[in-house]
């Protein structure tokens, strides 16, 4: 698929990088003890460090290290057992020290990659540069009295992971794939919740455009956008505004913008002159952060199944579909309610299920997986008998409506309104009997030679039978009797 | 009864423990002596209350039987250390009435160990300066006197610590050296001041001035006191990630051990062109009484000493630029609002609380991590700090310790230096280096110059080594003899 992008005057190609900041699950913060936990009043998770009072010493956080390295180990990427704390600094109300600690020459996570899957069935790799470890800031509120601004500095020394891409990224939708691939990737292994709506996760996006095989154009920042339909409308804008800027004469000037989630515009928000001078320098306070290689060897043997593992296992050994099991893995959870309502059952058919009919009805009922009132073992109770030839599809469907309903069994359901399938030869004749001898006329025309009528009957006999006759069996005994 | 100021504080402990006299009556004279002493404005907070109470809990604590290494020993504590409940400036305008509401790591450890709070200690503003000229709160004064009775330096930037426990008004005090602030003073005021190994003491609850060089230590009257002071203020602090998790060496075994057979560096590069004859002939004095005292003494090299002062003053003022953003008006101590914006509030805010020299500093500071010139400066800093770190280790494997003079001078009158920042940055020339290696590092007084005023040796040790330095400074002060005391010392010269 080609991902040029015509303009008037010719094609162009879309170059992107993005940074993500994801929020490490932990329950405390970087380099304090206090708690990490969203929701609370203002400012009441903070320790004497978060708020830089005189004196106070920062200390690293050792589960927020095991958290990168596992971030790391999942992006496929170098774990540096030496990396280093930096200061970047600048002056804002909201940063209390008047410096993030951050690393900025050497950071905890090297190269690594990722591969994401698109619409068209293609996947692409891109590339990770890195991954580093910083200090979120405070918040400034500037909407709670007309001349002054509240600051909370709860999330001030909140851990951040900032995942550095390659700019390997040609467009909105790939953009948007990688955002939810490296979302999927870290709720997986617990490092980060991935809730956009409550800050965890929040990515910048460099844009630029070139001609197709030339020099990298000058890039924008959009900064700060917290889902991925912000991250592909931002793009999308920014790479049309700067299509039509060039091809009418003008000339990108590289600069930091800020989308408008209102109106789906980007506009500028600093110039490069007004770029801040970060005086980087290694924090005099921490020590360079060391660490084995049998600490990640260790984490590593712990780690959980990611997607792209679990997916490859539904593909080669259960025999699902590519895009079933893209479906099934997007989330940790889906992929787990899979696996608890698949175990020992026809793997294939719970996929089908699981995706039609569950997702179905929780989609037209706005529930998430987490609310299904038909739990995995359910499904799965109810996938056995069909697969057992108790129930018949067609009536599974309406079983399946009666437990999304009440939450019951498939088992108690039919037995309760009887929908077992009929499988006696007797019964299953006796039925057939009454529909030749109800529809002579059709049974002469079959007879002679209007094969196609073998359908009605079976159509007939089903209908008789309320469903419950089995159909393979129904089409054995018509044949032989019409035969 | 003896003037019980006359006691150092290891005398005093063994008073308190026979039941001579009480801790109270101990701390009320020392609280008089700091009435008295007021003129040298040593004192600039003091805690009479809590100093009374801490001192009835350790008379307590002796009747009880079970008393600390301090018990019951009045204490001054320069104002750069967080006590909980009384003001903490770090003598700055900016910190005018700051309470922090914890206490930092090493006092916690002094009134664990059963001392007793006096009051906050005059100090350079953030630990900026060689004279405690920078203090918002006006210059300490040296209790020893000009000729012709001028004001003197106590010499920075623990000036107040010094000059109270010269004067009388502790019997020991806190200070921190982040270029020679203990060791300066101390020399300056005739009494010892120590700078540990980096990382002995926590640096947790101290208003920071440089990270990778402050160090707190003690001041006391002899050498004896310094150990006993030094054993209490050190711990591994879990809070403090530069903390050292070595254990203490056997420092008073060391002592009783003496300096016989050890092996004593003499670094040609500490004779400096125009230095006080008196304090070349002191440095000689020191040599000839370790060798008597049967030491060797071997001439050593320290071949980047002379960068020393520059990788100083770039590293130190680059670590403050950034320690001291937090000072910014938005959460605690001095905010100047004039309306505007934020950048005018941190702008008029920072102007008026910080003096000239930590202004100096910050801007120096700010300069040298700048995008252009921080591989020029900071980085190039870095690497001869290296450098004068792998001259001390190579001495160290040839000597236990090292000699050299502490000051280039002795005391000198207030306000002479306040002009050229250079002249006043060239005072920590010998001190410096320790710092810059992480070294200990101690200034005991062995003489006086021309006009009677005090002079000190300094005494370095390897790494975590402290023992071996004080067995030298042991010997240096039994062979020294020094027993001058200031003109303007409580109680009067006794």
């Amino acid at each position: 698929m080609s991902n040029l992008i015509q303009g008037r005057t010719g094609e162009w190609e879309v170059v992107i990088g993005m940074e993500v900041h994801a929020q490490v699950s932990s329950q405390s913060k970087l380099f304090s003890g206090a708690p990490t936990q969203f929701g609370a009043d203002p400012n009441q998770n903070v320790s004497l460090v978060d708020a830089a009072m005189p004196g106070m010493l920062p200390v690293i956080n050792e589960e927020c290290v095991k958290q990168a390295i596992r971030t790391g180990l999942g992006l496929n990427a170098k774990i540096n057992c030496y990396s280093v704390f930096d200061r970047k600094n600048y002056f804002y109300a909201d940063l209390p020290q008047g410096y993030q600690i951050s690393q900025f020459k050497y950071p905890i996570v090297g190269e690594g990659a990722i591969v994401i899957d698109l619409k068209d069935g293609s996947s692409v790799e891109i590339g990770v540069e890195r991954l580093h470890l910083e200090q979120d800031a405070g918040k400034s509120m500037h909407d709670q009295h007309p001349s002054k601004s509240y600051i909370d500095l709860n999330r001030s020394g909140v851990a951040l992971m900032e995942i550095v891409s390659k700019p390997d990224l040609r467009s909105a939708e790939q953009a948007g794939a990688y955002m939810k691939k490296v979302r999927s990737i870290v709720r997986y292994l617990g490092t980060c919740d991935g809730n956009m709506e409550e800050g965890s996760m929040r990515a910048d996006v460099n844009v630029s455009v070139r001609r197709p095989g030339e020099e990298l154009g000058t890039r924008t920042e959009t900064k700060n956008l917290n889902s991925v339909r912000f991250i592909m409308a931002a793009i999308d804008y920014e790479v049309q505004r700067q299509i039509e800027l060039i091809e009418d004469g003008g000339e990108i000037t590289q600069e930091t913008r800020l989308f408008d989630t209102n109106t789906g515009a980007t506009r500028a928000m600093r110039g490069k002159e007004d770029a801040h001078d970060y005086r980087y320098f290694p924090d005099p306070d921490l020590l360079p952060l060391e660490f084995s290689q049998s600490l990640v060897d260790e984490l590593a043997a712990e780690l959980p199944e990611l997607p792209d593992q679990i997916r490859e296992r539904m593909v080669g050994e259960y025999g699902l579909s590519s895009y079933d099991a893209a479906v099934l893995t997007e989330e940790r959870e889906t992929a787990a309610f899979y696996e608890a309502a698949a175990k020992d059952q026809d793997k294939k058919l719970v996929a089908n299920w699981m995706s039609v009919e569950l997702f179905g009805a929780l989609n037209k009922a706005g529930k998430s997986l987490a609310d299904s009132p038909v739990s995995p073992a359910q499904l799965g109770g109810l996938v056995a008998l069909i697969s057992d030839g108790t129930i018949s599809g067609r009536i599974a469907k309406d079983v399946f409506a009666d437990m999304f309903e009440t939450g019951r069994d498939a088992a108690d359901i039919i037995e309760e309104k009887g929908l077992k399938q009929v499988s006696d030869t007797g019964a299953i004749e006796a039925l057939i009997d009454q529909v030749l001898a109800d529809n002579q006329d059709k049974v002469d025309e079959y007879r002679g030679g209007k094969d196609k009528l073998f359908g009605f009957f079976v159509g007939q006999t089903m209908k008789l039978s309320k469903g419950q006759a089995n159909p393979a069996m129904v089409n054995d005994l018509l044949k032989s009797k019409l035969g | 009864m003896s003037n019980l100021l006359d006691l150092t504080a290891l005398q005093a402990r063994q008073g308190l423990e026979k039941g001579d006299f009480t801790s109270v009556e101990l701390t009320n004279a020392y609280l008089a002596a700091a009435q008295e002493t007021k003129g040298l404005n040593n004192y600039v907070a003091m805690t009479e209350a809590r100093a009374l109470e801490m001192a009835a809990a350790s008379d307590a604590k002796y009747a009880a039987g079970n008393a600390g290494a301090l018990e019951g020993l009045p204490i001054g504590v320069k104002d750069l250390f967080a006590t909980n409940g009384v003001p903490t400036t770090a003598c700055s305008a900016i910190l005018k009435n700051f309470v922090p509401q914890y206490e930092s790591t090493v006092t916690s450890n002094l009134w664990a160990d059963g001392g007793v709070m006096l009051g906050k200690l005059n100090c350079d503003e953030f630990a900026m300066g060689s004279a405690n000229e920078t203090s918002v709160f006006g210059p300490a004064v040296n209790p020893y006197s000009a000729v012709g009775g001028a004001d003197l330096a106590a010499g920075g930037s623990s000036g107040g610590s010094a000059s109270s426990v010269a004067a009388r008004s502790s019997i020991m005090a806190t200070g921190t050296d982040t270029g020679g602030s203990i060791r300066q003073p101390a020399a300056f005021c005739g009494i010892v001041g120590m700078k540990p190994t980096y990382g002995r003491c926590s640096r947790w609850g101290v208003v920071a001035f440089a990270s990778s060089l402050d160090q707190a230590g003690p001041f006391t009257r002899d050498v004896d006191d310094s150990a006993l002071m030094f054993k209490s203020m050190a711990s591994a602090d879990p809070k403090d990630s530069t903390s050292a998790h070595q254990p203490l060496p056997d420092i008073d075994g060391a002592m009783a051990a003496g300096v016989k057979g050890m092996k004593i560096g003499i670094p040609s590069e500490y004779q400096m062109d125009g230095m006080d004859e008196t304090i070349i002939k002191l440095w000689q004095d020191g040599q000839a009484w370790l060798k008597d005292a049967g030491a060797e003494l071997v001439e050593i090299s320290l071949p980047h000493t002379k960068y020393a002062l520059p990788v100083y003053y770039i590293i130190a003022p680059a670590e403050a630029s950034s320690n001291l953003a937090r000072y910014d008006g938005v959460r605690y101590g001095n905010r100047i609002e004039e309306g505007g914006s934020l950048d005018d509030m941190y702008e008029i805010t920072r102007a008026a609380g910080f003096g000239d020299e930590v202004q100096r500093r910050i801007l120096i500071g700010t300069y040298a991590l700048s995008a252009g010139y921080y591989d020029a400066y900071y980085l190039k800093a870095q690497k001869v700090r290296r450098l004068i770190r792998n001259d001390f280790d190579e001495a160290f494997k040839q000597v236990d310790a090292i000699l050299t003079p502490a000051t280039p001078s002795a005391a000198f009158p207030l306000g002479v230096k306040q002009a050229d920042p250079v002249t006043m940055y060239l005072n920590d020339v010998f001190t410096v280096p320790a710092n810059l290696a992480g070294i200990p590092g101690m200034s005991v007084p062995a003489g006086v110059n021309g006009d009677g005023l005090p002079l000190g040796l300094q005494i370095l040790s390897g790494a975590f080594a402290e023992d071996k330095m004080y067995a030298v400074a042991k010997q240096i002060e039994q062979s020294a003899g020094f027993s001058e005391v200031p003109s303007r010392m409580a109680g009067g010269a006794s």
